[in-house]
């Protein structure tokens, strides 16, 4: 034993000082920019990916790297990004929801420099919606580069479940309910749900909220000027709890993609889930108007609920001008549609080209332009993120308890503590 | 020990089915991961592989094969100062007696129970300031030092098991403390190296947190963060990930399979007494 | 052991590095963690200002906090409980001198080999109650109906859907009270065996008789190494279920990583971990200050 055992030692320590003796490489150096995101497969990375191209085109002097953090819709990444920034190491730009993810986190601490310039040098300022550059800003500064627009209150439903029922997609709660009922007769989950990790929830959650209150009002009880037991509020709060009754009771082990992919096999009718399940649908053959289809979610017919991806110029960044170079590029109709078709999102510029669109997204891009907009909750856009780790908390329990009068307690208390 | 037929059966019988029970979920694994990417659905895993494709395996091995090498980089450094390391403070804390020792000793252990993401904001400054964040070599000497604890504790609870007369011996033959150490003790640790190489090889291969907080550079990142990077926030290729997750595992099982034998050895030899 | 004190000095040397790393790294650190739990640090900007207990006593009103605990204390005792009596079993299967020994010890030993990252999506599918294991068996004709992980039925406050993780935790750890046993089997001496069977013991006997109390002392070291798992469980619950409805299986460590990272409680998710780490003092420090009074 002893003779196998010292070979296998001697050959660790002979390949380790080969390993020692080959050294790593250097990574940091002038010609080199660091993009942090947390876009590590699929559309996304590969959207990303042609953006590194177009940028390469233009500057191929310059070394990306792309530094990615999966997991946790971000979460992973976040920690990383949080850690790194407190330890005095931010990479060159990063990944951030648009909105008050951006503001609270890192604006109003001082960690970012604003990007106006970039967008007025280029002439882009009238380019992008004023709802979009609206929830960039921070005191009349623009303080990141928005690169997409994704939809939050998207019912993705079953046409063939539909039609055998002999069904129409319901347009309000009302006739949601209509329809749950006749699928939960037949044995059918009416919604799909995929709230294995909670944001899920409270992304359905807005849709919800957003049917009772109505654009204007659902910007205020974020704002915290409406109160949490405000009667609408109190009746979206209730037909939440109505709806859980219709879910797949496996919806708590369920990742969101699966719920959206259940509509598609006809495993349940209908499904509140971002736009990126479009993206999901045509990745895995699913052929729009036969096996799933969309309508806005119930009762937010009109309303359009963005959640934005951004890219900022961190204080301190090693290389600030390479920075610049790719916000530039993040601006540029030329990034945003090598991008958007591709990771499956509609370009944050109204200029996009639709024929590099699909069907899915120049529908979402005509929405888009004449709807009115709000900012997603559960995607960092519309409350700050300790508000929003709060409010996920709170639907955890929620969802299970459905004791509306103690969420309405929890969201209250919340809302005093972190709304604006 | 000496056994009836039937009772023997009995026991056979019964290791057969923990044996499958330890290999089912293996099942789930092998079978989705050789699925092409348009027959991969939660509801359909225990559905085998209609037509069975490398697609998941050679996607996978394209995205990780620079990490497995960062990997290796960094395990075998680890591996071996743990042991170099261990040895050296555990035979010390087991042979010499001087005032405080055994709470010093106790100081030390307990550091392999401190939850490792409360010290991730100090832990990152502290590299940074040293200049080794980002960089393979700060994960290594990171996982040195948390390693430390219980590579010590190993080697101390064997070495309190060779008798003093042993090591006195030497210290009458005119060695010194690191004479003795080097020429008696060394020799005789093997067993005990066994098992501090295997521990810290798996667990250092499979750590995620430390890896993914360290380093950003995909070209230095570990496996354990490359195959997380396999998966998007929206879409997750199943095969891809269940491909690459086999595939990271590979050295890991290796270690096992050959070493197994000699990990069970060791650990009889003295350092399983905690 | 005899030392001459040129040789004690050259010990206590050569330990100064490394105690002094270690502690920096060790309980520099803790210390550090200690001070932001009494602070007001709650977004990403370092906030220092004293604030005593605040972030301990709203921690101790929280739901999900107190389900966290509690959800540990049942987790570490049946994670514990199974690895030491099943890893027992498996030993002592293999200690008969079984054919194909090697083979049966490389299957019980290979989990130890993967990740919790990995394994928990494993699991995660495997016990999906509607397209997992249930499904499987309902095409055997069984009426599975249990809502594994994401059942939020409990009974006394031990939260079912902990079964789940428990059962992936084991099988992973199985193998390692396997081979800690094993070891210690090997070391009885035959000779002692074959005499209880010349007397007459039974097979019963033997075990409860004789090898029970030999391998006592390393039931005691595998609960050490178990439990420093389990009472800081983090990436399997991470990557298998997340903290689940109504938290039913959440963990502390989880709780700190959201509240820390995503929702910049920094101040309150330090207060997490100096309370994770207390739970661990009191379990590990009696355990660790009696065996080294022992030597």
């Amino acid at each position: 034993m002893k003779k196998k055992v010292l070979a296998i030692l001697v050959v660790f320590l002979v390949a380790s000082a080969l390993v020692f003796a080959a050294g790593t490489k250097e990574q940091k150096g002038a010609n080199t920019i660091e993009i942090f995101s947390w876009w590590t497969a699929g559309g996304e990375a590969d959207g990303l990916e042609a953006m590194f191209k177009e940028f390469s085109k233009k500057h191929p002097q310059l070394e990306i790297i792309n530094a990615t953090v999966a997991g946790g819709a971000g979460t992973n990444a976040k920690a990383v990004l949080a850690t790194r920034m407190q330890g005095g190491n931010p990479p060159d730009t990063f990944q951030v929801h648009a909105g008050h993810e951006l503001i609270d986190t890192w604006v109003t601490t001082g960690f970012m420099e604003p990007v106006t310039f970039i967008l007025k040098d280029a002439g882009f300022m009238d380019k992008f919606p004023a709802d979009v550059i609206d929830i960039i800003s921070y005191k009349g500064e623009v303080y990141s580069i928005p690169v997409n627009i994704h939809r939050s209150n998207v019912m993705w439903y079953s046409p063939k479940l539909f039609a055998k029922f002999n069904l129409k997609p319901p347009k309000t709660m009302d006739e949601f309910f209509r329809v749950a009922d006749v699928f939960e007769k037949n044995g059918i989950p009416a919604l799909a749900l995929g709230d294995n990790e909670s944001w899920a929830a409270t992304h359905l959650l807005e849709s919800v909220i957003l049917a009772s209150l109505g654009p204007d009002r659902y910007r205020d009880l974020w704002n915290g000027k409406v109160k949490w037991n405000d009667p609408k509020v109190q009746e979206a709060l209730t037909n939440y709890t109505k709806m859980m009754k219709y879910t797949n009771r496996d919806h708590a082990a369920l990742a969101n993609m699966d719920a959206a992919g259940y509509v598609a096999e006809g495993k349940a009718a209908m499904n509140v889930m971002g736009d990126w399940a479009a993206g999901y649908y045509y990745s895995q053959n699913f052929k729009q108007g036969e096996d799933w289809d969309w309508a806005p979610a119930p009762g937010t017919g009109g309303v359009f609920i963005m959640l934005s991806d951004s890219f900022g110029l961190p204080k301190n960044a090693p290389n600030r001008e390479n920075v610049v170079k790719w916000l530039e590029l993040c601006a540029s109709k030329e990034g945003q549609d090598a991008f958007n078709p591709i990771k499956g999102s509609i370009p944050a510029r109204t200029d996009g080209d639709r024929s590099k669109y699909d069907r899915y997204l120049n529908a979402a891009m005509d929405d888009f332009a004449t709807n009115a907009i709000v900012a997603s909750v559960a995607h960092g856009a519309a409350i700050s993120e300790p508000w929003l780790t709060r409010v996920n908390d709170i639907m955890a329990a929620f969802t299970t308890d459905l004791d509306v009068a103690k969420a309405t307690r929890e969201f209250q208390a919340a809302a005093d503590r972190y709304a604006p | 020990m000496k056994l009836s037929k039937t009772n023997r059966t009995i026991k056979y019988i019964l290791a057969i089915v923990a044996a499958f029970l330890f290999l089912f979920p293996l099942y789930v694994i092998i079978n989705n991961s050789l699925k092409p990417f348009a027959d991969v659905r939660v509801s359909e895993m225990w559905v085998l592989a209609r037509s069975p494709s490398s697609e998941g395996f050679s996607k996978a091995f394209k995205a990780l094969r620079q990490n497995l090498i960062n990997s290796f980089i960094l395990v075998i450094p680890v591996s071996l100062l743990s042991v170099l390391f261990g040895s050296i403070i555990g035979f010390i804390f087991a042979k010499v007696r001087f005032k405080y020792s055994k709470v010093l000793f106790f100081l030390v252990i307990f550091g392999m129970f401190i939850p490792y993401q409360s010290i991730l904001i100090p832990l990152v400054r502290t590299l940074n300031r040293v200049g080794l964040y980002g960089k393979l070599e700060g994960l290594i000497v990171t996982h040195t030092i948390y390693g430390l604890p219980i590579s010590s504790l190993m080697f101390r609870n064997y070495y309190a098991k060779i008798p003093d007369e042993l090591v006195e011996a030497g210290m009458i033959d005119g060695l010194q403390l690191v004479g003795v150490f080097r020429q008696v003790v060394v020799p005789i640790s093997l067993p005990t190296m066994v098992v501090v190489l295997i521990w810290q090889f798996t667990s250092v291969w499979n750590d995620f947190l430390f890896a993914v907080t360290l380093t950003q550079n995909p070209l230095i990142q570990p496996v354990t963060v490359a195959l997380q990077n396999l998966a998007g926030t929206q879409v997750i290729e199943w095969n891809a990930q269940m491909a690459g997750a086999l595939i990271a595992a590979v050295p890991t099982l290796l270690v096992y399979i050959f070493l197994g034998k000699y990990f069970i050895q060791g650990l009889l030899s003295g350092s399983v007494k905690g | 052991m005899y030392c001459s004190q040129k040789d004690k000095r050259l010990a206590v040397i050569m330990l100064i590095p490394f105690l002094a790393v270690l502690f920096l790294f060790v309980y520099g650190f803790i210390f550090w963690s200690v001070r932001v739990s009494f602070s007001a640090w709650d977004s990403i900007l370092p906030d220092m200002t004293w604030v005593g207990l605040r972030n301990y006593q709203e921690l101790m009103g929280s739901l999900r906090f107190k389900t966290d605990i509690l959800n540990t204390i049942y987790f570490t005792i049946f994670f514990i409980a199974i690895c030491i009596i099943g890893g027992f079993i498996l030993s002592y299967l293999l200690f008969v001198n079984l054919k194909g020994e090697g083979f049966f010890r490389t299957v019980y030993l290979f989990p130890l080999s993967l990740s919790f990252v990995v394994t928990g999506v494993l699991w995660r599918w495997i016990f999906n109650p509607e397209v997992g294991l249930n499904a499987l068996l309902r095409t055997f004709g069984f009426k599975a109906e249990f809502g594994w992980f994401t059942s939020t039925y409990s009974i006394a406050g031990f939260n079912v859907a902990l079964i789940a993780l428990i059962i992936g935790a084991s099988w992973q750890y199985l193998g390692y009270t396997m081979a800690m046993f094993l070891a210690g089997l090997r070391g009885i001496d035959d000779q002692l065996i074959e005499s209880a069977q010349i007397d007459g013991a039974g097979e019963w006997a033997i075990i409860t008789r004789i090898i029970l109390p030999i391998i006592k002392p390393i039931t005691f070291s595998a609960m050490i190494v178990l439990g420093h798992i389990s009472l800081k469980i983090f990436d399997l619950a991470y990557a298998m279920t997340g903290k689940g409805p109504r938290f039913v299986t959440d963990f502390p460590g989880l709780f700190m990583f959201e509240t820390t990272f995503r929702g910049n409680h920094y101040a309150e998710g330090a207060a997490i971990s100096i309370v994770m780490l207390l739970l661990v003092a009191i379990v590990i420090v009696p355990y660790l200050a009696s065996s080294l009074k022992e030597d």
